[in-house]
């Protein structure tokens, strides 16, 4: 058939002419239809990462204790005491933006799949998100449905939400950013890989019916987004925690019987790419019998059965002589299971439908043979610093940014999401990172999520190496030391040459803070088309990190612990104002250099911090990030509870830089007055500079003798609500 | 203590009261599945948080038809120690082992947060510890636990002295403000007119802990190895 009669087809799958042409190449025939969706689906952008793959290989992904890294369902990372740690962050934009509640819903349950196919218990999950200003009904929509969602999810399967971010700004406006990850816990000799490799094993389908929805959902997540859209409800799937509940425990239930050979989450593409991609990574092909697949409703045809994005579905490969034993567990867990099709020598995926073959695809062609992407990349000229306005009233300043949608308070979400359930938080959301104790053990696992949209929008290198560095010292100020990355890179259309652009020096900014700071990056997720009628989003990366601290008696707060004790800033204030909140609030225009991180600086920095941690010489750590140092002051006063005598703060900047500028590389500390001289001598030796900035005590946030507000209304103006 | 703790499709606040009751308190425990029948090896039987079924229907009305529900209420005549936490509070009022009922929070959101509760009472097997008007600090985590009940049956509670816990301010009183989800006098927690079954949405077995905020809860559990060395005795 020739090409230009299936251009109407194409465009459904989202493939182009050259992709086609591939297809007909690899097969030496035209695809049917059925096959021609599965090569829509699988070599859609979200599955195939056809136009990032070439530029995540300069990731760092490897390290001394890496067990997992990209390619697999969720990395693993080492932690000591014969366990790993797994995780993963993906995107849930699209279906988000379309039905925020089970848009969002159906995030977290993806991503907790992940986790658990790997044998591992999830035991926490953060998201990170973005949308536009709250003025706007529609944005108040999708906030509010996004965030019951993850709660509803997350709270009904029992594990924690114990952290994460948001930020709104006026381009997120119709396409939020809905990125969910989740951590779990596994025994290294549980860890399981999702790879069937061995011929004449049996493929069950575990859980869930298979119905209609999400039918080409990641092709939807690979196109832009129109007004149309809304037309794409049905291709948002619906969410049954309750079922992925059963489904996790019976996992993690098969994870210990001989004979099981691989566990495989139904996300993305379904069962096309959950089979695809179990045989193929085992080097062997698979024959599935579309007919054995229960089904929702009547009338389903094997494309809509192979493209199904039906949720809370697992495929369990296990030895002839297991399935019994299997077949017991999801007895028990009153799950049902189909026996669909069998592992075989070759490497193609064979689908029949009554006897009939309906697909026959070399799984080489299908899972691997996308022709990579390579756009053109533009990249704007730099921005000219803007014009600041002096500061009159600083007092009112504070007070306003810290009640601004981007400082305030995040109780108000946090407190919608069970946060403590599996009794291991030990800090919670609304910190610098949510720490967790490992059960069993005494050691704790620190979790957080960065990327502040602004910098990366005024330098997408610059601001990405910021996102790496701020996780990383979210995470060093608990007491934990960075282990590993995984991240989710958000972006516009990428056929835009601004866009491929922005990307480009994203990821590279990436790959290099990651090497500098020895952080091997072990999954992620890239989610392009994030543009709405010819809107693109701001360059969002997220950076999702997991950090280790091996003693919980050494874990720090980010609160000021006790009266008199005495506060310094580490770390260097320069005069960067561009990217800030508080321009934001001055209603400043983006434009600019944003502030700049020091790779080599920033080791320095978080080494010296752990150190005086580790030696208990720190009460409280904070990093100082978005609003600057007031902000950060203020926030560890109301974390602590307890007010702030600052004598007059001065520096080699202008008072506006000073006092609301958001340089990198800071952090602030309490102390106790006797091991003053130690903290001093901990900083000089690792040569950051250290400055006394007050004393903790009394009634007041109080900075020099312009800023005097009482405790209780710096809290009311913090806790205004959303 | 020998304790069951009893697991319905949905429930995951289980491997926590498991971890409180033989990590933290050194008692034996074991899992009870919901088709269980027998609770004659049991000493005290915990109907732990979560969403059994789902709570698809309405909190605890699905869970209450399960076989173990029959042994439970057995359990709970005979004189046993029975403890509902969030879900099992609600499945024990649906089971009308308990009174009342537990409506959608006023907020109308799912609520997670630290609560301040002030103890009314210390007959209940579960309070013996406690000294009336003792507070302790307990976690919530529910969307539905706004307590309910018709005028008649709050005086006789009232009257009974069936009311175990109410939600209050860090200073004792009980005030609107201390009020997470709008029940009735501030209700967290009830008894059966014995004294012998409790229920209470907050969460005791995250509570059990120093380094997870409060050690509180242990107060709750503590009670109930008393009571069984009382009948004992």
């Amino acid at each position: 058939m020739a090409v230009a009669l299936r251009r109407a087809q194409l465009e459904a799958v989202a493939l182009n002419p050259d992709e086609y042409r591939a297809i007909v190449h690899a097969l030496g025939r035209d695809p049917n239809d059925l096959e021609l969706g599965m090569f829509g689906a699988l070599w859609s952008e979200h599955c195939a990462y056809k136009t990032s793959k070439a530029l995540l290989r300069q990731l760092p992904t490897e390290g001394p204790h890496v067990l997992q890294g990209p390619g697999e369902n969720a990395g693993a990372v080492d932690i000591g005491d014969g366990l790993a740690v797994v995780f993963k962050i993906e995107s849930h934009n699209h279906p988000s933006a379309i039905e925020p509640y089970q848009g969002a819903a159906t995030g977290v349950g993806g991503i907790l799949r992940d986790v658990f196919a790997m044998g591992a218990r999830p035991a926490a999950i953060l998201d990170a998100l973005r949308f536009g200003p709250l003025d706007s009904g529609h944005n108040r929509h999708l906030f509010h449905g996004v965030v019951a969602g993850i709660g509803g999810y997350g709270n009904c399967f029992g594990c924690p939400t114990v952290g994460g971010e948001v930020y709104f700004d006026a381009g997120y406006a119709d396409n939020p950013i809905v990125n969910a990850m989740c951590v779990g816990i596994v025994a290294h000799d549980r860890l399981r890989r999702a790879s069937a490799d061995r011929a004449g094993d049996v493929v069950l389908l575990v859980g869930a019916d298979t119905g209609r929805d999400g039918i080409h959902g990641a092709t939807f997540a690979s196109v832009e987004m129109d007004e149309r859209s809304a037309e794409r409800r049905p291709a948002v799937q619906v969410g049954n925690p309750f079922l992925e509940k059963l489904l996790c425990d019976a996992c993690l239930r098969l994870n210990e019987l001989a004979g099981v050979t691989a566990i495989q989450d139904l996300g993305a593409a379904g069962l096309t790419s959950a089979a695809s991609e179990l045989a193929h990574r085992g080097r062997r092909g698979i024959d599935l019998d579309v007919e054995r697949v229960s089904r929702r409703e009547q009338g389903m045809t094997p494309y809509d059965v192979m493209l199904s994005e039906s949720q809370e579905r697992m495929l369990v490969v296990v030895r002839p002589d297991a399935e019994a034993a299997a077949r017991q567990v999801f007895d028990h867990f009153e799950l049902h299971a189909d026996r669909i099709g069998t592992v075989k020598a070759g490497g193609r995926i064979r689908v029949r439908e009554r006897g009939t073959l309906v697909a026959d695809l070399p799984l080489k062609a299908l899972v691997d043979g996308v022709p990579l992407r390579s756009p053109p990349a533009a990249f704007p000229d730099k921005q000219p610093a803007p014009v600041m306005p002096a500061i009159e009233e600083p007092e009112a300043v504070l007070l306003d940014l810290i009640a601004s949608p981007n400082l305030r308070s995040r109780r108000p979400i946090y407190r919608t999401y069970d946060h403590q359930v599996q009794d291991n938080t030990v800090f919670g959301p609304g910190f610098d990172a949510a720490l967790l104790r490992v059960p069993g053990t005494n050691r704790a696992l620190a979790l957080t999520t960065d990327g502040n949209p602004w910098y990366v929008a005024l330098d997408p290198y610059e601001g990405t190496k910021a996102a790496v560095a701020e996780a990383a010292r979210n995470i060093v100020c608990t007491g934990a030391r960075p282990i590993a990355v995984t991240n989710c890179l958000n972006f516009g259309n990428p056929e835009r040459p601004a866009v491929f652009g922005q990307l480009q020096e994203s990821v590279r900014g990436l790959a290099d803070a990651c090497r500098a700071l020895e952080l091997p990056v072990v999954s992620g997720n890239v989610s392009l088309y994030n543009e709405t009628s010819e809107r693109n989003i701001p360059p969002t990366p997220v950076i999702g990190m997991v950090g280790l601290l091996d003693d919980l008696s050494k874990r720090c707060p980010a609160g000021l612990q006790e009266d008199g004790d005495l506060v310094f800033l580490l770390g260097e204030t320069r005069e960067e104002l561009a990217g800030s909140e508080y321009l934001r609030l001055l209603g400043a225009p983006a434009e600019g250099r944003p502030p700049m991180v020091n790779l080599e600086m920033e080791r320095r920095l978080q080494a010296a911090v752990l150190d005086s941690i580790t030696r208990g010489v720190l009460r409280c750590a904070h990093d100082v990030s978005d609003g600057g140092l007031l902000i950060a002051l203020a926030e560890s006063a109301l974390f602590g509870g307890r007010g702030l005598r600052c004598p007059g703060i001065v520096g080699p900047v202008s008072r506006e830089a000073l006092f609301f500028g958001e340089s990198l590389g800071r952090v602030i500390v309490s102390v106790t007055p006797r091991r003053v001289p130690e903290l001093q001598r901990l900083m000089a030796n690792r040569h950051i500079p250290l400055q006394a900035i007050g004393v903790v005590g009394g009634d007041d946030f109080q900075v020099g003798p312009d800023i005097r507000v009482p405790m209780d209304m710096l809290r009311r103006a913090w806790e205004t609500g959303f | 203590m020998k304790t069951g703790i009893v697991v319905f499709p949905g429930t995951w606040s289980d491997r926590d009261c498991a971890h409180a009751v033989s990590e933290v308190l050194g008692q034996p425990a074991r899992y009870v599945d919901h088709r269980e029948d027998s609770l004659d090896d049991l000493e005290l039987v915990i109907l732990p948080g979560g969403f059994s079924y789902g709570d698809y229907l309405r909190c605890g009305a699905i869970a209450r038809f399960a076989p173990v529900m029959e042994a439970v209420t057995a359990f709970a005549n005979r004189g046993g120690l029975v403890l509902g936490i969030c879900n099992g509070f609600q499945i024990l009022q649906e089971a009308r082992l308990l009174p009342g009922a537990l409506l959608r929070n006023a907020s109308c959101e799912f609520r997670c947060e630290w609560v301040n509760l002030r103890v009314e009472q210390s007959e209940s097997a579960f309070t013996l510890d406690c000294r009336p008007g003792q507070l302790l600090r307990i976690p919530i985590s529910h969307g539905e636990g706004n307590f309910f009940a018709d005028p008649q049956t709050l005086e006789t509670i009232e009257g009974n002295g069936q009311v175990v816990f109410r939600y209050c301010a860090p200073d004792g009183r009980v005030t609107n403000d201390a009020n997470p989800n709008g029940s009735l006098r501030n209700i967290a927690g009830i008894a059966n007119a014995r004294g012998n079954v409790v229920g209470m949405m907050p969460h005791p077995e995250r509570a059990c802990e120093a380094l997870l905020g409060s050690v509180d809860g242990l107060e709750v559990f503590r009670s109930a190895i008393h009571a069984l060395r009382r009948v004992a005795v």
